[in-house]
């Protein structure tokens, strides 16, 4: 695995540049919005390995409901995070987009509402992981994740049974619909290079989750043995006091 | 085309900071290892 990973890496950028080059370069231009609807290459492939992500989320969260395992919590924790960034790129490239060809940046229609509350609910996933303590966090968070993931379907549905700013299904649409097959090419090659990418950054991210968990259970372990190499405390000699009670206070308890 | 760069650019400035925030990440685990690692 480690001599193949710098090879995935290689091979994630020459997919990338190619892909660059085929949405930059190969595709043809958009006859209604000229050069501006090659944003489509980026932001068509970005809000599908969101989804993807979030799926993988989802996946590893019943996974760590159902077993408890460290690993698929760390995989839960980095599916969503990179999910976040790439559904980021979305929230950004969209409006980027909609300014010159809708000549707004943003409108609260189902697709782009959906979409932010999408992203609303993954932030708050994250946000709940980083501050919140105790023994039951991963498991809210896991549950968390299973209920937010809903919204996944309710994006990908919003331009079929809503009316809305955002274009109607360009890609498994209606009569009518469809993309030139030049445009598909460019499609793809973005969608392999982003999903590549995304796989690098997943495996970044779930291989220093667990390397933190170590760490920490390193900490808990040093602190343990401290305490053990603590010398016994001293019998009492005043009439009433325990060698327990003493102890207690010198650990800042109060004894019960 | 002013949209379609900036477009291009927003992204790989998103992609670029997470890397980064990722590569402190990092760092930092690295440094709390040697700590640990002292007597």
């Amino acid at each position: 695995m480690k001599r193949f990973y710098p090879f995935f890496v290689l091979v994630t950028l020459a997919l990338l540049s190619y892909a660059f080059y085929q949405g930059m370069f190969a595709a043809p231009t958009e006859a209604t919005m000229g050069d501006v609807q090659r944003i489509f290459y980026y932001h068509l492939p970005h809000a599908w390995v969101a989804f993807l992500l979030f799926f993988a989320n989802f996946l590893a969260s019943i996974w760590y409901l159902v077993r408890r395992t460290e690993r698929a919590d760390a995989l839960a924790l980095a599916s969503a995070e990179v999910g976040v960034v790439f559904c980021t790129v979305v929230l950004v490239t969209g409006p980027l987009w909609a300014r010159p060809v809708w000549g707004i940046w943003w409108t609260w229609d189902a697709r782009l509402t959906s979409t932010l509350v999408l992203w609303l609910i993954y932030v708050s996933y994250l946000v709940l992981r980083r501050f919140a303590t105790g023994a039951q966090t991963q498991v809210l968070a896991a549950a968390l994740a299973i209920f937010g993931f809903l919204d996944v379907p309710i994006v990908y549905l919003s331009i079929r049974y809503f009316r809305t700013q955002h274009p109607q299904p360009v890609i498994g649409g209606g009569e009518g619909s469809g993309l030139d097959p030049r445009m598909w090419i460019a499609v793809l090659w973005n969608l392999a290079g982003f999903l590549a990418f995304a796989l690098l950054l997943v495996r970044l991210r779930y291989r220093l989750a667990l390397a933190e968990n170590a760490l920490e259970a390193a900490h808990a372990d040093r602190a343990l043995g401290n305490l053990e190499q603590m010398p016994p405390p001293r019998a009492s000699t005043q009439a009433g006091e325990s060698p327990e009670s003493h102890s207690a206070l010198k650990l800042g308890n109060e004894p019960r | 085309m002013k949209f379609l760069y900036l477009a291009y650019i927003a992204t790989w400035t998103i992609h670029g900071l997470y890397l980064l925030y990722l590569r402190g990440r990092y760092q930092r685990l690295r440094e709390e290892r040697k700590e640990l690692e002292k007597p």
